[in-house]
């Protein structure tokens, strides 16, 4: 029996459970040691010229290797464009947290000590901390430029034009906050250069990107950089690739000559690290009061936080998946991006699909509640019904597969929607204090978008071993587990007898990472691909060996063993194979580029209960359909989901970087920022749907952010289906005690 | 400062600075890397580790303060026999790791919770790590494993009461 499909417990997990995994700090390398630790001294204000810097003290303190600022940086090119993101502030800061400058000291301690003595004169500029200010162009981030305007597009076309002939037209404006990715595992990194050389430890999605990032930056070729990554802590889109931060501890190690090793605090992180979202979205829709959506508009306002690092692109992918699972008859969108004086805002799981679908959902449930219909029928009324796929999107994109009707239908019937709806109506009737709401989201996500393909190599030994090298660089997500499963199942190597390698760039020298929920459909299905040639090989040379016609050779994939069809007294194992083959065995490379991006759809249903004296909603029930296609491992998919949905609640409920009005961090510590726990989720209940894909072998989607994006706006919508009787009509994400009591407090003195 | 830490029933005595959280002591001077350090506010529990038994966030915890006292880490859960404890058996059956590095200090974590109420509810088991965050799971599976663990431990109990009862050693029947 094939073992897709099947239930598979991690083969990751007894190291972790027990010694633990090795992260970048954990490593005790005989190169690392002696190792100096990086201290980096960061921008306590937003926005500042620096008019100097005084390391005279720091340098003297006990232990002091060197202190390092943008002065010892090569000169920026000739031209170049002034928008760049320098490794460490030159002449101006422009968010808190910003690089200024490296302490390289003999202790992790001592670190801390010197840095608080490079005393830096900072002469402060009018902050920028969010969108408004960003867009009155009163103060510009970058001098010579015309506006903080970095970036505008569009998407579709739909004009007021569109709207004619709609009984109902609401348009409202909200917030989609910026959030912080919060890995366990901070930002991390260690370098040595040698031999014309530079090796580096990287806690990244991304080890090849990394390198050339790093390259780069340091003007090296590819080949005189080494990345490799140890255990990853934990990435969620924001260690795709590296940050300037990282690449400034590269570049130490190149400079000095030394070693060294940094491990950021989590209060660095908090401000350092990219944060997601950060959106001020504005929705147009207008329909018919029999339910039917004629026209949708979305405009959005991206803040990139001081340098566009990723944030263009972010508000990309929202304008292109603007017109979500619906079948629209006019749908457009557009962006403005802004550059602010706050951290910079990049990937964070669902980057850009999460956005659209928020708004698209809370559109929906607007008007649902306008016309007086049942939001899971407006839903039903308007979704692409599945004998329109592949269904192209006025907004641009295709979508592959779908059945999103069927899927909103399952998530009902598996929560017994008209049982909930009947005990709101009881609560309602009754005066309860503590209210239910229910919140629906249908969503479709785009996965395995970039066209960047993904590597694998596979090797059998003389033992008949075999070893996986992947290109699927993995934080947690168990790609050893998979790509073993997937070689068993090609090969019959038992999986046991498999060893997965990835994230070192000397040992599978092209390839692209883990991102965008890629890895299992691209970097999975080129692994199956150089198993296959492995597989091609084998059959050759067990025909030599057996004497026979490679057309009556077969591999028993139960037993792992090469034979003449029907005579298994013929039977040579794998070992025996490769040994034929030479010293080192069958070796195959392979890469896999899809033609087409897939599009993983599914249902969300959020039970929320909100406590109408205090404000305060609680999670109680969450069901979900999340449709990726065929699933290899439903352990792992349904933990991806898991994990999806929680960090979805989470920005729904609580999570929120904020800023004060001079662009000062108001979430820098986890005290702060509101990292959701055990206490404020339920357990899923997660609802089983597969709908395979034709653009991939395996029949796979990506699942990595699914959950994500369907549990936010479903999150949401329950919040404030809650207290609709009572007039509130929206509350802005996160939708914390304050902002509901303040929400039911404003309807009622409304009324 | 001199102090003398047992650390999974090892004696390490070393020369440290006052200042020395206990985290970087069981890191860095015991060389035992399983504890992780999340945060410095004691909020994430990376680094809870069990103090005489009890879990405490080791980056709360001065080396200082842990003088002379026995220190439990995920290193030294397994029995001497390499058995796992039932709660890393049951994080394990129920895939409540991902990345792995709230992994050891939730592991920590739940052993004392089931120390101190060996048949929690969801609830209970949900209240007692809330200071322990995970970025990963969504918390589902781990509080599946924490109250998997805790019937295993029960089944144990169990089987120790029968086998006591006929002076056998084992499991139950």
């Amino acid at each position: 029996m094939s073992i897709m499909g099947t239930r598979v417990l991690r083969t990751e997990d007894p190291r972790l459970l027990t010694s633990g995994g090795v992260y970048t700090d954990d490593l005790r390398l005989p190169e690392l040691t002696g190792a100096a630790y990086v201290t980096i001294v960061r921008s306590p204000i937003a926005h500042a010229l620096i008019t100097g810097i005084d390391a005279g003290a720091a340098v003297a303190q006990p232990g002091v290797v060197a202190v390092l600022t943008a002065a010892d940086l090569p000169a920026p090119p000739e031209g170049g464009d002034p928008t760049d993101e320098p490794l460490l502030a030159g002449d101006r800061v422009r968010y808190v947290g910003e690089p200024v400058a490296l302490v390289l000291t003999e202790d992790r301690y001592q670190g801390e000590d010197a840095a608080e003595l490079v005393s830096v004169d900072y002469d402060p500029l009018p902050a920028v901390p969010g969108i408004e200010q960003a867009l009155t162009g009163e103060t510009l981030l970058f001098p010579g430029t015309e506006s903080n305007i970095v970036g505008t597009d569009t998407a579709g076309g739909c004009d007021d034009a569109s709207f004619d002939g709609c009984d109902v037209v609401i348009e409202r404006t909200i917030v989609n906050q910026r959030l912080a990715p919060v890995p366990l595992e901070t930002r991390a990194m260690a370098a040595i250069w040698a031999n014309d050389r530079l090796t580096v430890w990287s806690s990244t999605q991304n080890p090849h990107l990394a390198r050339g990032d790093i390259a780069e930056a340091l003007g090296l070729d590819n080949a005189a950089v080494r990345v490799i990554t140890p255990d990853v802590g934990g990435g969620f889109g924001a260690k795709v690739a590296v940050d300037r931060d990282a690449v400034a501890v590269a570049w130490a190690a190149r400079h000095t000559g030394h070693a060294v090793r940094w491990i950021e605090n989590r209060s660095e992180n908090l401000v350092a690290m990219v944060h997601g979202r950060g959106q001020r979205q504005t929705y147009k829709i207008g329909g018919t009061r029999d339910g039917r959506v004629l026209a949708y508009r979305l405009d959005v306002v991206q803040d990139c936080g001081a340098f566009n690092r990723l944030a263009t692109f972010l508000a990309e992918l929202t304008i292109k998946m603007a017109a979500a699972v619906y079948d629209f008859a006019h749908a457009g969108a557009s962006y403005r991006a802004v550059v602010t004086t706050t951290t910079p805002i990049a990937a964070y799981r669902g980057a850009g699909r999460p956005e659209a679908a928020a708004a698209a959902e809370r559109a929906i449930d607007d008007f649902a509640a306008e016309i007086g219909m049942d939001p899971a029928e407006v839903r039903r009324i308007n979704v692409v019904p599945p004998d329109k796929f592949p269904f192209t999107t006025l907004t641009g994109e295709t979508y592959d597969s779908g059945e999103y009707a069927a899927a909103l239908d399952r998530v009902l019937a598996a929560a017994d929607y008209p049982a909930l709806r009947a005990e709101q109506a009881r609560r309602r009737e009754r005066g309860d204090a503590l209210q239910l709401g229910l919140g629906l989201s249908v969503y479709v996500e785009i996965t395995a978008g970039d066209m960047g393909g993904e590597t694998a190599r596979v090797v059998v030994d003389g033992t008949g071993a075999a070893t996986v090298f992947t290109g699927s660089s993995a934080h947690g997500q168990g790609h050893d587990t998979a790509w073993a499963m997937l070689v068993q199942d090609e090969l019959g190597i038992p999986m046991d007898q498999i060893t997965v390698v990835h994230g070192d760039t000397d040992l599978l020298p092209d390839a692209i990472g883990t991102f965008g929920s890629r890895s299992l459909q691209l970097g999975g299905t080129a692994v199956v691909k150089a198993a296959g040639e492995v597989k091609d090989q084998a059959r050759r040379l067990a025909a030599e060996m057996i004497e026979a016609s490679e057309a009556d050779v077969e591999l028993d994939t139960a037993r792992g063993t090469w034979q003449v069809r029907g005579d298994p007294a013929s039977a040579l194992g794998w070992g025996q194979v490769a040994q034929r083959a030479g010293p080192d065995g069958l070796a195959a490379d392979a890469r896999f580029d899809a033609s087409a991006p897939t599009f993983p759809f599914g249902a969300h249903l959020a039970v929320v209960e909100v406590d109408t004296e205090t404000g305060k909603a609680t999670l109680v029930r969450h069901v979900t359909v999340d449709d990726a296609g065929r699933i290899l491992n439903p352990v792992l998919a349904e933990g991806q989901r898991h994990g999806g949905i929680a960090q979805g609640a989470a920005q729904a409920l609580l999570e929120e970087v904020r800023y004060d009005a001079d662009g000062n961090p108001l979430t820098s510590t986890l005290v702060d920022y509101a990292a959701i726990t055990a206490t404020e989720l339920p357990s899923f209940e997660l609802v089983a749907s597969e709908t395979p894909t034709t653009i991939n072998p395996l029949g796979a989607k990506g699942i990595g952010e699914a959950g994500t994006i369907g549990s936010t706006p479903a999150v949401l919508n329950a919040v404030i289906d809650a207290v609709s009787h009572l007039g509130v009509r929206h509350i802005d994400m996160p939708a914390t005690p304050e902002k509901v009591w303040a929400a039911i407090n404003e309807a009622k003195a409304g009324r | 400062m001199k102090v003398a830490i047992g650390v999974n029933g090892t004696r390490v005595e070393a020369e440290v600075e006052d200042r020395l959280l206990l985290a970087y002591f069981v890191r860095e001077v015991a060389g035992l890397t399983a504890t992780n350090i999340g945060c410095d506010t004691t909020s994430c529990g990376a680094c809870t580790v069990l103090l005489d038994g009890e879990s405490v966030k080791s980056c709360t915890v001065l080396a200082a303060q842990a003088d002379g006292r026995e220190v439990t880490t995920c290193e030294g859960l397994a029995g001497a026999d390499g058995q796992w404890h039932a709660v890393q058996r049951a994080f394990r059956a129920e895939h409540g790791l991902q990345c792995g590095f709230c992994t050891p200090g939730m592991v920590m974590a739940a052993v004392s919770l089931l120390a101190e109420n060996p048949d929690p509810t969801e609830a209970q088991v949900r209240a007692g790590l809330e200071g322990n965050l995970c970025r990963c799971t969504g918390y589902h599976n781990i509080v599946r494993a924490v109250l998997a663990a805790a019937r295993d431990g029960q089944q144990r109990d169990a089987g120790a009461r029968y086998g006591q009862a006929r002076g056998l050693p084992g499991e139950a029947p």
